[in-house]
């Protein structure tokens, strides 16, 4: 019995201490201010386009974003031509065409975003044997969502001189074995926003996420708003049907 | 009571050849119902009603999804970006999932604190089981479905253990694959069966319903009716109740649906399915997370049975074991209330569950094994010892004489009773 107790007391306090145990492997990111948290959130649309810029410029290079239209971007405030243009910028493999052979024509809005290689193989070959993951769905894959995306963005650090690192790998407090074949993608004045915003490593990674949140849910604002009109539709409904089955109860003992 | 349309000749005319408004009347609208049910008698219901959710959005789903490994995933995200309002559809589906089995579980384990498998409804408990177990396999095809990381290895993980049966075990994980491995053969059969199971289930719920249209739903006193006056009509009384029920449980819901949606999935099948990628943890659905506890709790061989075997048995014991409740327990009192002992051992029971499943969410090393193993042991110990054992040491509190006694006082009263306005008991 006391055994069985002691158990219990173990494991109640091991509850009370997993956190501490998993910040020892990889430290938790800080929770972030997000526009579009919380039940009436929304997308900040400068934000996204500068995330869009920073997408394009640098992470383009290695990540694809693979389940994203050029179309799409009319969502984060491009007009139609903008996007007409941006798509333009891109070559895209088409064909067969009559004769049979494969040609390149630049991108059309209709075209979903092109990958930076042609396959795995290729995308392996260039990053010294690492997979950079595409981006579509990133913030809906990670433990930890939009804050994990930013922490990694902002966590490089020089490695701690007891941890003997492998050859390629940069040291990430938040990435889990903080080895990232990655190197630190961002720094300040990296990229030249347009809106004036000065372009530090947090403002970067802060614009990026919310570029990437918007790519991985680009249902959000929609479903945030029926939300909320659903759920008070339905909180009436549920009241006035406690009324009528009190009215309808109210002759009968139970 | 004669509903007005039953004059209605036309009514009349289908009604003598066809007698779906005879039928109607007798089984939805006089159907006695006892005049006692808690809310906790609202989940039988809302499981139905959530179960033509799920057929529904289902349906609407196949419609758009593309069976096969190379397509499977990215016909789901273009059912979430491209369909208009697939996103909807695809989350009231993924949520009502977990939300079906929430509801079933709240069911199952009212029917374990009010005795309501005992004498005469063991068969509509057997079909309640019949009906879990129809369910998790569904579930658990359909959460391969979008053949994410966690469905691929899920699937892998979930398929081998049937490679513990002595000598055609691997003979028969090869048949359930259709290959040598998890590939679009199976990720095919899955789609066709999960398509197929609902329908089963809708057919078993029938037979429930049929079976608890015999007798009666149970009560929160687990005594019989004794006379008119214990009963009610279930419209508009029981209607009324379970719109009222339906309506608290989509608010709910739809605050999952709309602020949460992902809520009870994991980030992991976001991911597409990469056979030459393990994930660190693999986790099945929370629903089964028990069950994942008790298969992982058995470390150790006994002669000639290994761990694997052992685990896999249990893990369905587990569930089997529900077939003979109602002949495991003695007792011949329904409800817990009248059951001082056996109210206890229930929430023991029902901690002991969360327990496992807790245990189930995290990986099976150090301290967790061994709690594992002491509420897989009480789980079986409950059924199998305590439950038996109970109907010969424990005394019952007195019951009512019959249902409206404690609400009308005195003996009963007379059926006139229920028409006049009363002080409520509860």
């Amino acid at each position: 019995m006391r055994r069985t107790v002691g158990a219990l007391v173990a494991a109640f306090v091991l509850i009370g201490s997993s956190p501490a145990l998993a910040a020892g492997e990889a430290a938790v990111p800080p929770s972030m201010k997000w526009t579009f948290d919380g039940l009436f959130g929304s997308f900040d649309r400068a934000a996204l386009r500068r995330g869009f810029q920073v997408y394009t410029e640098v992470c383009s290079a290695c990540h694809s974003l693979r389940l994203v239209h050029y179309r799409n971007l009319t969502e984060i405030g491009f007009s139609e031509d903008q996007v007409k243009a941006i798509a333009a910028e891109v070559e895209v493999t088409d064909g067969p065409d009559a004769e049979g052979e494969m040609f390149d024509r630049p991108g059309l809005p209709s075209d979903r975003f092109v990958s930076p290689f042609p396959n795995d193989n290729a995308a392996r070959a260039a990053n010294n044997g690492a997979l950079p993951p595409d981006l579509s769905l990133v913030t809906k894959s990670r433990i930890g969502g939009p804050n994990y995306i930013h922490g990694l963005m902002v966590g490089y650090r020089d490695a701690p001189d007891d941890m003997e690192m492998s050859e390629g790998m940069e040291y990430n407090m938040y990435f889990p074995g903080h080895q990232i074949a990655m190197a630190a993608p961002l720094s300040d004045e990296l990229v030249e926003y347009t809106d004036g915003t000065e372009a530090t490593v947090p403002q970067m990674a802060k614009d990026v996420t919310n570029f990437l949140v918007w790519a991985a849910e680009p249902e959000l604002e929609e479903r945030k708003r029926m939300g909320v009109k659903v759920v008070l539709f339905l909180l009436l409904l549920t009241g006035m049907l406690f009324a009528v089955k009190r009215a309808v109860w109210s002759n009968v003992p139970h | 009571m004669t509903q007005p349309w039953m004059k209605n000749r036309l009514v009349q005319w289908v009604d003598y050849r066809l007698p779906m408004f005879s039928f109607m009347e007798k089984e939805l609208i006089d159907y006695p119902t006892p005049r006692n049910l808690s809310y906790w008698w609202n989940f039988g219901s809302l499981a139905g009603i959530v179960l033509v959710i799920m057929i529904v959005t289902g349906i609407v789903l196949a419609m758009h999804y593309t069976p096969h490994v190379d397509y499977a995933f990215d016909s789901v995200e273009r059912i979430m970006r491209d369909v208009n309002y697939g996103w909807l559809i695809r989350y009231i589906h993924t949520n009502g999932g977990s939300a079906f089995f929430i509801i079933v579980y709240i069911h199952i384990f009212r029917g374990l604190y009010y005795g309501s498998y005992k004498s005469p409804r063991e068969i509509l408990w057997i079909l309640g089981v019949i009906i879990l177990l129809c369910m998790m396999a569904t579930a658990f095809m359909g959460y391969v479905l979008p053949w994410g990381q966690m469905s691929f290895w899920g699937a892998t993980v979930i398929t081998n253990l049937f490679s513990a049966v002595p000598i055609v075990g691997d003979i028969i994980v090869t048949w359930l694959w259709g290959g040598f491995t998890v590939d679009n053969p199976t990720l095919n059969r899955f789609y066709s069966l999960h398509y197929l199971m609902p329908f089963v289930i809708v057919g078993v719920v029938a037979l429930h319903m049929i079976s608890l249209h015999q007798h009666g739903s149970n009560n929160p006193l687990g005594i019989d009716a004794k006379g008119p006056q214990d009963k009610i009509p279930f419209h508009p009384y029981y209607t009324v109740k379970d719109m009222f029920g339906l309506c608290a449980f989509l608010t709910i819901f739809a605050g999952f649906v709309f602020f949460a949606p992902n809520f009870f999935g994991e980030p992991e099948n976001y991911i597409p399915a990469d056979p030459l990628v393990t994930p660190p943890h693999i986790v099945p659905e929370w629903y089964f997370l028990p069950y994942y506890a008790i298969l992982r709790s058995i470390t150790f061989d006994i002669w000639f049975l290994s761990a694997k075997l052992i685990g896999v048995v249990l893990m369905f014991g587990s569930i089997l074991i529900l077939f003979l409740v109602p002949w495991l327990d003695r007792s011949p009192v329904r409800s817990a209330r009248y059951r001082p002992i056996y109210k206890q051992l229930f929430w023991v029971l029902v901690i002991d569950c969360l327990v496992l499943g807790w245990v189930g969410g995290n990986p099976p090393e150090g301290i967790f094994v061994v709690i594992g193993q002491i509420a897989t042991l009480y789980y079986f110990a409950h059924f199998l010892v305590l439950l038996p054992l109970l109907s010969f040491i424990e005394t019952p509190r007195p019951l009512p004489t019959s249902i409206a006694e404690p609400v009308l006082g005195g003996s009963g009263g007379p059926p006139a009773a229920a028409e006049q306005p009363m002080e409520k008991a509860q």
